[in-house]
This record gives structure tokens, C-alpha cells and sequence, in this order.
């Protein structure tokens, strides 16, 4: 089977005041239809420039280097025209962003922003049957009395509410890939639930893949078939999601699960934060991105960045300590999986 | 409604004490309406008192003013025997209004594109060119600005008159001289507030759902961006409309400005008074106006 998208060798740097900020550097990764790929990572990370570059909808500031593949339908979306992206954009790839408060314009009402989706891509359609959409989407996304609220103003909605409108709105189209980048992380914990089960059924309704980008594990559990764990611009772990969780096989994700709260958790368990603080793009690291912070980094950690090694099928992870030749001692943590 | 209902009520009270403020310090500060380097008899004094009902008790004279007021009468000029202030109001305002009228229209018609073509191409040449231009027009002051293009385009071209309004040609130096300040001041709002709505949130979802960077531009950004300027649009009407004392003056234009500054070199205190008024509630209305029209413009706001 094709991937619906995928994305070879991105990278992405910056011009700032204070240097070349190389936000992404190298990623590849594929995704199958009607899968959702969690793509997980802190704040600086590059999760979220990565997901922008899909629609190229970055900053100015922002340059892809050449060697960049995005493979969508057949094409380079890196290289394709202005004209051609823009039917893509929202036709194809729609996208839900992180704050639904601020993404959705405040002097629109908000029926008519989502028909506006319909009619840019749709240019047959009557103002009647475009409206009519609109209604059965908002039905969709389980908006009450869609009648009354379609004629509302973004400041009369909530934040689950505008959210909604959001995925309504992305859905529109029927697009063959979704991208939602940490679209629950601005709302509290019941409306986030809600919101992630709509995902998953409109996900199965619809056929549509998702990439959904988040700094939430716990999110990515709930969510997720499989999992890209990002860091200091780099992919360093991809594994399904239930090997991700059965054997973490980097450090990185180790210390992201011991971060993550429990209520069974025995209180007089601490939790446990990784130490340090992310690593400064304009000057990343020359080895491994995450070994300053790494309990177990080894002298080989800071000498260059490691190449993937295959855990199981589809598992690989960036860590010198799984290749079989490591020493299997005290501080190699993945020394009982050996056979 | 009882929004409209009760911002009336409190543009009558503003303008009630601006009245009332302007009629304490005209009776306050020292010399009258007739004093004068020649002396004059205590009897024509008196007279003169008298016919103008000085001695009457300032509460009174004042509610003889607020009435007078009420009918559209600001009473008689002090200077002028057997002219009435609304007289100079009625002579002055209509051309003062028509300039300014010309003017504002000339200032939005040009300040909003201009501002919009500088955010759009942000750090370009014509970027370089409005920005340039608009801090000339904010800097320079209109005496200088006027003198200039008089020097240049009456004197030097010859083709524009430098004084009065006899044809059309007569408006386009007043009306840039007039218009220079808010032109500029506008322009540089626009720029900055376009630009600050095109990094909004709002404006990547626009451009998410495909839109051409023109549609983002005039269906998402520009009336967001116009928020900002409507503020600003009350006080800068009111201001071009009531007229220019140094455009009026230059170009020899018999405008309310030109009776207002005479008439207070000359000490008409009626005048003063009356203008003063005029200018006051003609600044509230527009200000009022602009209120109601945020309403219309932005949703979130309410009459409440």
C-alpha cells in the first residue's frame, strides 16, 4: 500500500537575530492510509515546523533546504507552485491548529467560515447546498442546534466549541490527510477527551490519515497507531504505539513516560522530570541531540548523531546503546533485552 | 438602545460642563470685551453694560446663555454691532466643512492603500517610499508644507491657484496641506496594524484553506486591521472638518477657523464662546459616531 505522504529528509532552519535556528534537521517518516501518526516532542523539538512545512504555511523567515522531499500524490509538495499548493491546501491537507481561541477570525460568523472552505475548493456548489454542508458538518462534530449557531461569532463559542468548528471546518473538503497540531493542549481534560473520540470517529467515518502533533504521551496513547518521538530537531524513536509503551527504546522516551502522572502511582513515588533544558538550535549539538541531558551517555554519544537501529519490524530508535556490540553493563539500560 | 439612549445622555452632560467651563473662564480672566487703550466714559460703560446685560448676576447671564444656546443663538458679536455669532458659524462652517469633507475623503481614499501596499510589501521599496512620505507628512508642519507647494506649483508651475476656491483646481493645495498630517498619521496606522493582524493566528488558517494571499489580505485581514483606525477616525473628521486656522489663512479662505483665531485677537468673547461650543459638540458627535460604528464593524462589541 502507498503512504498517503511521506516526508524524506526535511529540513528546516531559520534567520534570527541571534543566528541560523536549524529547527528541524533530517526527518523521514511515511504515513499509511487511515492511520494516525502521533508525532511527539517538547517545545523546540520541531514537531510543529515539521507539520507546518507539509503546507509550507511557515514564517518568511523560514527556508526548507532543497534536499527536502515532502511526497504527496505523486508530487514534491516542496517544489510545486504557489497555485497548485493552494489547491492542496484545505482540498486535500487540511489542518486544525493548537489554539481555537485565536485561529478562527473574531468579525466572521462562523458558518461562513467554514463554507468558505467548501466554496474555495468547491466552486459548483450554490450558496444553498454549501450551507446545507455546513449544517450536517456542524451535526458532525455534535455542535448544538447548528440552525442558531451557524449565524454565531467565534466569542459566543467556547474553546471546545471553537475547536469543533475547527475540525468541521478541516473536514469540509473530505481531505485525504488531516494534520492537528496539539489541537486539545489549549482546552481542559474532559473537553480534550471529547474532542480526541470525535478525531477517532470522524477518522473512521471519513477514511481520512491523521498526523497529530503533540507534547502529550498520554494523548498519543489514547490516540495513536504509531508514534515518531522527536528531539532537538531529529526523529529518535518510531515504533507502534503499544511497542512504544512495552519497550521504550531510547532514553528520551524513557524519561518522557517516568514524567508521565499516574493515579496508581504510589504516592510516595516522586515524579520524575529530565534534568537540563532542550538543546539551543542556533548551535545544536553535534552527536546525539539528547545526550547532555542523558543518564546514560557514553563518550561515543557527543562524537556524532546516531544512525537508527532496528528494534523489531517497524521499531527503530537513535541510540548507540542498542547496537549489539555496546557493553551490555550497569548503565546500558536495554541490557535485559537481549536473548 | 438604552445604550444610544444613555451615551446621549452623557455627550449633553459633557457638553453641558464644556459650557458651562467655557462661560466661567471667559468671565473669569481679566479685562472685558470693551476695554481698550481709549478711554472711555464711565456712562457709555454702563450703557454698553447695559445693552448686553453685563450687570445682570452670572448665574442668570448664564442661563440666558444655555437658553439662548437651545435656539441656536450664541447671542451677538461684542466687535461686530448687530451681528450674531450663528451668523459667523453659518458663514464660516459650511466652507470650512466642504474643505474638510473634500479632505477626509482624500485622506481615506489614499492613507488606507498606501498603508496597505507598504504592510504588503513590508520592507520593499514601496514599503520605503509610503514610510518615507508619511514621516515628511507627520514632521513637517502645514505652514511649511503649504508654502512649498505654493512656491512650487502657484508660483514656479503655475498650475494651481494659491489662493480661494473659485474652481476646482483652487482645492488640491489646500486639501493636501489639510490632509498632509492625518494622510501620514493614517497610513503608518494602517501599515502597523495590517501587519500585525497578518501574523495572527486567524490569518494561517485563512491561508490553510487555500485562499490567495488577496483574498487572505481583503476577506480576513483588512477589517480586523481597520479596528485599530476607527479609533483614531473620530477625532481626525471632526478635526479637518471644523477647519484650519493656517490653511485657511494661507489660502485666504473665509473659513470658521479664520473667524475663530480673529476672534480672539480681538477679544470677542461671544465668538469665542460660541465657536468653542460648535467645535465641542460637533468633536462628540463624531466621536459618537465612530462608537456606534465599532458596532457595526466588530461583533464583540455591544450596545451594552
Amino acid at each position: 500500500m502507498d503512504p498517503v505522504i511521506s516526508i524524506e529528509n526535511l529540513s528546516v532552519s531559520f534567520q534570527t537575530g541571534s543566528g541560523l535556528v536549524q529547527a528541524v534537521r533530517g526527518i523521514s517518516y511515511k504515513l499509511n492510509p487511515g492511520e494516525i501518526l502521533g508525532i511527539v516532542g517538547e517545545s523546540g523539538s520541531g514537531k510543529s515546523v515539521s507539520s507546518m512545512s507539509i503546507l509550507r504555511l511557515l514564517p518568511d523567515t523560514a527556508r526548507i533546504s532543497d534536499e527536502s522531499k515532502i511526497i504527496f500524490g505523486g508530487r514534491n509538495l516542496v517544489s510545486i507552485s504557489r497555485k497548485e499548493m493552494r489547491e492542496i491546501r484545505g482540498g486535500q491537507i487540511a489542518m486544525i491548529f493548537q489554539d481555537p481561541m485565536s485561529s478562527i477570525n473574531p468579525l466572521i460568523p462562523v458558518g461562513k467560515q467554514v463554507g468558505e472552505m467548501i466554496s474555495q475548493h468547491q466552486h459548483e456548489k450554490s450558496r444553498g447546498e454549501i450551507q446545507k454542508e455546513v449544517l450536517e458538518l456542524f451535526r458532525k462534530v455534535r455542535i448544538p442546534e447548528p440552525e442558531k449557531r451557524i449565524k454565531c461569532y467565534p466569542h459566543e463559542f467556547s474553546g471546545g466549541m471553537r475547536q469543533r468548528v475547527m475540525i468541521a471546518m478541516a473536514l469540509a473538503n473530505h481531505p485525504k490527510l488531516l494534520i492537528a497540531d496539539e489541537p486539545t493542549t489549549a482546552l481542559d481534560v474532559t473537553i480534550q477527551d471529547q474532542i480526541l473520540k470525535q478525531l477517532r470517529e470522524l477518522r473512521r467515518e471519513y477514511g481520512t490519515s491523521v498526523i497529530f502533533i503533540t507534547h502529550d504521551l498520554a494523548v498519543v496513547a489514547e490516540l495513536c497507531d504509531r508514534v515518531e518521538v522527536m528531539y532537538g530537531g531529529l526523529i529518535l524513536e518510531e515504533a507502534p504505539i503499544d511497542e512504544l509503551f512495552e519497550h521504550p527504546s531510547h532514553p528520551y522516551t524513557m524519561g518522557l513516560m517516568a514524567a508521565i502522572p499516574d493515579l496508581e502511582r504510589p504516592r510516595s513515588l516522586p515524579l520524575y522530570p529530565i534534568p537540563g533544558s532542550p538543546p539551543d538550535m542556533t548551535n545544536p549539538p553535534k552527536g546525539c541531540p539528547f545526550q547532555p541531558r542523558c543518564p546514560y551517555a557514553r563518550r561515543i554519544c557527543a562524537s556524532r548523531v546516531p544512525d537508527f537501529i532496528s528494534v523489531s519490524e517497524q521499531h527503530a530508535s537513535r541510540c548507540f546503546l542498542l547496537d549489539p556490540d555496546a557493553p551490555q553493563d550497569e548503565k546500558n539500560p536495554f541490557k535485559y533485552r537481549k536473548s | 438602545m438604552a445604550y444610544i439612549a444613555k451615551r446621549i445622555g452623557m455627550m449633553l452632560l459633557a457638553l453641558f460642563i464644556i459650557i458651562l467651563l467655557t462661560f466661567v473662564i471667559e468671565h473669569s480672566i481679566p479685562g472685558g470685551p470693551f476695554t481698550s487703550d481709549r478711554k472711555v466714559s464711565k456712562e457709555v460703560e454702563e450703557a454698553l453694560e447695559e445693552k448686553y446685560h453685563l450687570n445682570d448676576p452670572l448665574p442668570k447671564q448664564f442661563l440666558d446663555y444655555l437658553t439662548g444656546i437651545l435656539h441656536g443663538d450664541f447671542g451677538p458679536s461684542y466687535k461686530y454691532t448687530g451681528r450674531e455669532v450663528s451668523e459667523f458659524i453659518g458663514e464660516g462652517f459650511p466652507l470650512s466643512a466642504k474643505l474638510g469633507g473634500i479632505t477626509v475623503l482624500f485622506v481615506l481614499l489614499a492613507s488606507i492603500p498606501m498603508g496597505i501596499l507598504a504592510a504588503v510589501k513590508n520592507g520593499k521599496w514601496q514599503d520605503m517610499l509610503v514610510m518615507t512620505l508619511a514621516t515628511f507628512g507627520v514632521t513637517i508642519p502645514s505652514f511649511v508644507i503649504a508654502s512649498i507647494l505654493i512656491y512650487v506649483f502657484s508660483f514656479r508651475l503655475g498650475v494651481f491657484p494659491s489662493f480661494g476656491l473659485d474652481s476646482w483646481k483652487g482645492y488640491i493645495l489646500p486639501v493636501i496641506t489639510l490632509g498632509g498630517y492625518s494622510l501620514s498619521y493614517l497610513a503608518r496606522q494602517m501599515r502597523s496594524s495590517l501587519l500585525e493582524v497578518m501574523g495572527m493566528d486567524y490569518i494561517r488558517t485563512a491561508r490553510a484553506k487555500g485562499l490567495t494571499e488577496v483574498q487572505v489580505i481583503f476577506r480576513h485581514a483588512l477589517r480586523n486591521a481597520l479596528i485599530p483606525l476607527v479609533t483614531v477616525l473620530g477625532p481626525t473628521i471632526a478635526n479637518l472638518l471644523t477647519g484650519s486656522f493656517v490653511v485657511e489663512q494661507i489660502f485666504a479662505l473665509p473659513g470658521l477657523g479664520v473667524y475663530f483665531v480673529n476672534s480672539v485677537s480681538q477679544r470677542d468673547y461671544t465668538t469665542i464662546m460660541g465657536v468653542t461650543i460648535f467645535y465641542a459638540a460637533f468633536l462628540l458627535a463624531m466621536v459618537f459616531l465612530v462608537d456606534v460604528f465599532y458596532v457595526l464593524i466588530d461583533p464583540r462589541i455591544k450596545f451594552d
